[in-house]
C-alpha cells in the first residue's frame, strides 16, 4: 500500500460553527509536511480528522487508494505523538512502547527486541525500566516517538508536539525528530503554530487559516514568495506598503511608492490601482537614493543590526542590515534613503489580497 | 561598639497562632487518646501494668468475634460499594445520562445524611412491623431480614458507595482523554482500552475511596447498633463495654478503643505507603467527552443510575412521610397530622434547641481555626505545619464514640472537669469536623496566588493587616463551603455525642436513638425529619456557594 495521504474538500462544523470549509491536501509517500497556522485555524482539528478522533462532516480522506472515511481510529494503523505526549502513567517506558505492539497481537518474543530497538534509536534504552513520574519533558518527548513509530505506522502524526518544552530543547529535539523521520521514511504530518519551527522541520508546509489553506508550499516557497498578505505576515517580518501599480499587461508594471520613488517589477497579469507591497527586513536597504526615511531606533543583534527607520509620510519600517556587508551602525535621527530589489519583493491587489508579482 | 548583624528571630503572631494550635489539639486530642492508651494497660482484676484485656480480647470469642464480624463488614461493604460506585461513576461522566446534574446532587445528598436514619427507615420498610414485611406477608412470603450481617451490609453500601463514586468520577473527569486515544490509536479496542488504561489510571482514587468507606464503616455505632441485633461489631461492643464500666475507670472500653484505632491507623499507613505513592499527576489539557447515546442504549446506561439513587434515597423519603403519620403503642395508625411534631416541642425542645446552639458556636470556631490552621498549612509549610497537619487529621482515625470516651477519662477529674457540660459536646464536634474545612479551606487556598499577598505587602499592608483583609477574605468561599459540611456533620453527629450527653445536653440525633429503641417511630421520624430538612438545605447552600463544583472528597 502506498503511503501518501489523499484530502478532498475536508469540512468539518462543530454545531453552527465551520472550523474547516473544504480542505484539499496532497501529502506524498515519505513527506514530511507541516501544518501551519495560528490557533484556532483548524489545523489540529484536520489532523484529529485524519487520526479518527473527530467525525468527518464531509469530503474523502485517503490512504493511497485506501477510503478510511470510515476505518475506526484503532484500525487506522497511524502513529500519533500528542501535544502533552499521553504516556500512559502507570506504565514503564518500556510497556508504554511495546503498548501498540501488544494490541497487534505480536507474540512476545518479537516485541522485545522491536522495543528495544525503538528505544535505541531515540537513545532512552537507559530508561527503559524507569515510570513516566521520572522522566523529565524532552525524556517524555523520546518515549512517545518512540511507542509511535514502534508499530511502524503508514503515516505518523504530531500534534504541537514540541510546544511543552523549553527553547534550547525545543531545538535539539526537533533536530531529533527530523533525522529520525529521515530515517524511517516515515510519511508526517506535523502540526504547529510556531513558523520557525516549521520552516526548520518540513518538507513542505500548508499554511491555514479560519478553516482554509492559505498557501502550500517548501519552506523556501512560503517564505520568499507569500501568495497573500497573511501568509506575508505570519511567516517571518513583512513591512508593508501602500503603492500605486501601473501594469497594462502582464509582464512588468510600474509601482509608485507615495509618489516619491518608482521601480519596475515584473507581475502576472494586467492591473492598475492601489496595491501593496511587502518588503523583508533584509530585503531593504540603505542607499543614496530611495525612499527618504529617518532613523528612529536601532538594535545591535551580532551578526545583524535591525533599524526600525520611518517614512516621510509616518509609516515606520523595520530594516535588517548585516554586520558583514557594513561598516557603520547609523545613529537615531540620521537622514538615509530606502531601496530594494524588485525581484525579492511580493505585490498584492488592495481589496482582495491576491499576489500579482511573479 | 560592634553591633550584631544579620536578622534576629522574633516572635510573630504565626508563631503565637502555631503555639496556641498546637497546645488545644494537644489537650483535647493527644492527651484523651493517652489517656485511653494508659487505662488499656490496666485491668481492675490484676494488680499494676498489664495486658490482661488485650489477652481477654485475642482469646474470647466473645470479644475477638466483634473484631472479625467488623472486618467481615467493612470488607463486605467496601466490595458491593465499589460493584455499584465504579460503574456510576463511568457512567456518569461518560455518557449523556438524563438528570445527570440532579442524580450527582442525590448521591451526595444521600452519602451527607446521618447515617442511622438510613438504618432506621430500612427497619421502618423491612424490619419486623415494616411496611414491606407486611406486604411479603400478605402473599404468604417471608421478606428478607434486614437485622443481622446482611443488613447492615446493604444498608451501609446504600450510604456509602457516594465516596467510590465521587472519588472514581473525580478521577474519570480528570482523566486527560488523549491517553484514551493514544491506546485507541495504537491499535487497542474499546474494552481493552478501559481495561488497560483506564481502569489501572484511576485505580489509586478508586482504592481512596474504598479506604473512605472502610473507615467509616469501621468507626460507624449507629447502624450495625440499630440493625445488628446479636451480631456485634467492634464499635457496638465498646458502647456496650464502656456503659457496663465505670465511667472513671472503663479499662476494657479503653482497650477496644486502642484495638479500633489500631486498625485504622493500619487502614491510614495501607494508603500512605500503598495508594498515594501511585498517584498520577494528571495534566488535563483535553477533559473527556461525553458520549451522546439515543433512545434505548441511553434508557439502559440511566435505567440502573435512576434505581440505585431511589434506593439510596428512599430512607430520606420514607422518614419525612412516617414524621407525619401517628400510630398507636400498637402500631396502629391513628390519623396523618402534625402530632409528632407537637410531641417533639413540647418534649424534646431542649435537644433541638441543643442540636442548634452546640453546632453553631462549633462552626464559628471551627472557622476561626479553619483559616489559620489552612493559611499555617499552605504558607507557612515547615515541620511545625506538619505536627499541625497530623494532629488535624488524627480524627480521622479515632471513631466517635472512641474520642468520646477519651474526653471523659481525660476531663472528669481535677484539674479540668468538663464532663456532663455542654463545652465538651462543642470541644468534640470541633475536633471532628474541624477536618472537612481545614481540607476545603487549604485546597483553595493552594490555588490562590500568593502574589496578591505579596502585592498587598508590598503597597505597604502589614502582613498582618493583610492576611485580615485581603487573604482571609479571597478565602471565605473555600473555608465557608467545607464549613457547612463541617455544620451538616456536627448536627447529624452521633457516637460521640451518646458517650458525653448528660440530660441537659442531649442532642436530636442522641434523642432519634433513644426513640428508636422505645419503639417510638413516629416522633423519631419527627426528629429526623427536622434533621433531613436541615441537611439538604444546608448542601443546597454549599451547591449555591461553589457553583455546583462542591468537593465532599
Amino acid at each position: 500500500m502506498s503511503n501518501e495521504v489523499i484530502i478532498r474538500d475536508a469540512v468539518k462544523r462543530y454545531g453552527d460553527f465551520t472550523a474547516l470549509c473544504g480542505v484539499s491536501l496532497d501529502i506524498r509517500e515519505g513527506e514530511f509536511f507541516t501544518l501551519l497556522g495560528p490557533s484556532g485555524c483548524g489545523k489540529t482539528t484536520l489532523l484529529r480528522m485524519i487520526a479518527g478522533f473527530n467525525s468527518i462532516e464531509g469530503g474523502d480522506f485517503f490512504f493511497g487508494s485506501k477510503h478510511i472515511n470510515d476505518v475506526p481510529a484503532h484500525k487506522r494503523d497511524i502513529g500519533m505523538v500528542f501535544q502533552n505526549y499521553a504516556i500512559f502513567p502507570h506504565l514503564t517506558v518500556r510497556e508504554n512502547v511495546a503498548y501498540g505492539l501488544k494490541a497487534r497481537k505480536i507474540p512476545a518474543a518479537q516485541i522485545k527486541p522491536q522495543v528495544d530497538e525503538a528505544l535505541d534509536l531515540v537513545q532512552i534504552s537507559h530508561l527503559a525500566d524507569r515510570k513516566p513520574s521520572e522522566l523529565s519533558g524532552g525524556q517524555q518527548q523520546r518515549v512517545a516517538l518512540a511507542r509511535a513509530f514502534v508499530i511502524e505506522p503508514s503515516v505518523l502524526l504530531m500534534d504541537e508536539p514540541l510546544s511543552n518544552l523549553d527553547a534550547k530543547l525545543r531545538v535539539q529535539m526537533r533536530s531529533v525528530i527530523k533525522k529520525l523521520q529521515r530515517r524511517l521514511g516515515i510519511t508526517t504530518i506535523y502540526v504547529t503554530h510556531d513558523q520557525e519551527e516549521a520552516l526548520a522541520i518540513s518538507d513542505r508546509i500548508a499554511v491555514m487559516k479560519d478553516g482554509r489553506i492559505m498557501q502550500i508550499g517548501t519552506p523556501n516557497e512560503i517564505y520568499a514568495k507569500p501568495q497573500n498578505p497573511f501568509v506575508a505576515g505570519f511567516i517571518g517580518v513583512s513591512n508593508f506598503l501602500d503603492c500605486q501599480v501601473e501594469a497594462p499587461s502582464a509582464g512588468e508594471a510600474l509601482v509608485t511608492i507615495q509618489g516619491e520613488m518608482s521601480v519596475r517589477v515584473p507581475v502576472r497579469r494586467a492591473y492598475s490601482g492601489r496595491a501593496r507591497l511587502s518588503a523583508r527586513p533584509e530585503q531593504l536597504f540603505f542607499a543614496g537614493e530611495g525612499m527618504p526615511a529617518t532613523v528612529l531606533f536601532s538594535i545591535f543583534l551580532g551578526d545583524f543590526i535591525e533599524y526600525e527607520v520611518q517614512l516621510d509620510n509616518g509609516q515606520s519600517l523595520i530594516v535588517n542590515e548585516y554586520t558583514k556587508d557594513t561598516a557603520a551602525v547609523h545613529a537615531d535621527g540620521e537622514k538615509v534613503r530606502l531601496r530594494f530589489d524588485p525581484l525579492r519583493i511580493s505585490l498584492y491587489e488592495d481589496e482582495s489580497g491576491e499576489v500579482l508579482s511573479l | 561598639m560592634k553591633a550584631k548583624l544579620g536578622s534576629r528571630w522574633k516572635p510573630d503572631f504565626w508563631f503565637f497562632t502555631k503555639l496556641v494550635v498546637i497546645v488545644v489539639m494537644c489537650l483535647f486530642i493527644v492527651y484523651p487518646f493517652y489517656t485511653i492508651l494508659t487505662k488499656s494497660v490496666f485491668s481492675n482484676k490484676v494488680e499494676g501494668l498489664t495486658l490482661y484485656n488485650f489477652v481477654r480480647f485475642f482469646t474470647k470469642p466473645y470479644y475477638y468475634q466483634t473484631l472479625l464480624r467488623s472486618i467481615v463488614v467493612c470488607f463486605a461493604t467496601v466490595f458491593t460499594s465499589t460493584l455499584i460506585g465504579v460503574p456510576i461513576a463511568y457512567l456518569m461522566t461518560r455518557y449523556n445520562i438524563p438528570g445527570k446534574k440532579v442524580l450527582h446532587i442525590f448521591i451526595i445528598m444521600s452519602l451527607m445524611s446521618p447515617p442511622f436514619i438510613g438504618a432506621y427507615s430500612w427497619i421502618i420498610l423491612m424490619g419486623r412491623n415494616g411496611l414491606l414485611a407486611k406486604l411479603f406477608a400478605l402473599f404468604g412470603a417471608t421478606a428478607p431480614t434486614i437485622y443481622g450481617r446482611g443488613g447492615i451490609i446493604f444498608v451501609f453500601t446504600l450510604h456509602l458507595f457516594p465516596y467510590i463514586y465521587l472519588y472514581t468520577s473525580g478521577a474519570m473527569n480528570s482523566i486527560d482523554s488523549s491517553l484514551e486515544e493514544a491506546a485507541e490509536n495504537l491499535g487497542m479496542s474499546k474494552l481493552r482500552r478501559i481495561w488497560t488504561i483506564t481502569l489501572p489510571v484511576i485505580l489509586p482514587s478508586i482504592l481512596a475511596g474504598c479506604i473512605m468507606v472502610f473507615m467509616t464503616c469501621l468507626a460507624d455505632f449507629g447502624t450495625p447498633m440499630l440493625l445488628g441485633e446479636g451480631y456485634t461489631v467492634l464499635p457496638v461492643l465498646v458502647y456496650n463495654e464502656y456503659m457496663s464500666e465505670s465511667a472513671v475507670n472503663p479499662y476494657m472500653a479503653s482497650t477496644l478503643s486502642v484495638i479500633i484505632v489500631a486498625c485504622s491507623l493500619l487502614t491510614l499507613a495501607f494508603q500512605k505507603l500503598v495508594v498515594d505513592k501511585r498517584n498520577y499527576m494528571m495534566s488535563s489539557l483535553r477533559p473527556p467527552q461525553e458520549t451522546k447515546l439515543k433512545g434505548w442504549k441511553r434508557f439502559f446506561a440511566a435505567a440502573p443510575i435512576y434505581i440505585i439513587v431511589a434506593f439510596a434515597f428512599l430512607p430520606q423519603i420514607v422518614v419525612v412521610c412516617q414524621s407525619f403519620v401517628e400510630r398507636s403503642f400498637s402500631g396502629m395508625v391513628k390519623g396523618i397530622n402534625l402530632n409528632n411534631y407537637r410531641a417533639i416541642l413540647s418534649r424534646l425542645g431542649t435537644n433541638i434547641r441543643n442540636t442548634y446552639v452546640f453546632s453553631l458556636i462549633a462552626i464559628v470556631f471551627i472557622i476561626i481555626v479553619g483559616i489559620l490552621v489552612s493559611y499555617i498549612l499552605v504558607r507557612k509549610k515547615g515541620k511545625v505545619a506538619n505536627l499541625i497537619d497530623t494532629l488535624i487529621m488524627f480524627p480521622y482515625v479515632i471513631p466517635g464514640s472512641v474520642l468520646g470516651i477519651g474526653l471523659i477519662v481525660a476531663f472528669n477529674r481535677k484539674p479540668i472537669i468538663l464532663v456532663g457540660t455542654a463545652a465538651i459536646m462543642i470541644i468534640s464536634y470541633v475536633i471532628r469536623k474541624l477536618p472537612y474545612t481545614v481540607r476545603s479551606g487549604s485546597a483553595f487556598l493552594y490555588q490562590m496566588d500568593p502574589f496578591i499577598e505579596e502585592a498587598s505587602i508590598n503597597l505597604g499592608v502589614s502582613p498582618m493587616k493583610t492576611f485580615f483583609t485581603v487573604t482571609a477574605r479571597m478565602m471565605l468561599p473555600g473555608i465557608m463551603s467545607g464549613a457547612v459540611l463541617s455544620w451538616i456533620t456536627c448536627i447529624n453527629e452521633l457516637s460521640s455525642s451518646i458517650m458525653l450527653y448528660s440530660g441537659k445536653t442531649s442532642t436530636i440525633a442522641v434523642a432519634i436513638y433513644q426513640e428508636v429503641v422505645r419503639m417510638s417511630d413516629g416522633t423519631a421520624a419527627a426528629l429526623a425529619t427536622i434533621l433531613t430538612v436541615t441537611t439538604i438545605l444546608s448542601l443546597l447552600l454549599v451547591f449555591r456557594l461553589t457553583k455546583g463544583k462542591v468537593k465532599i472528597v
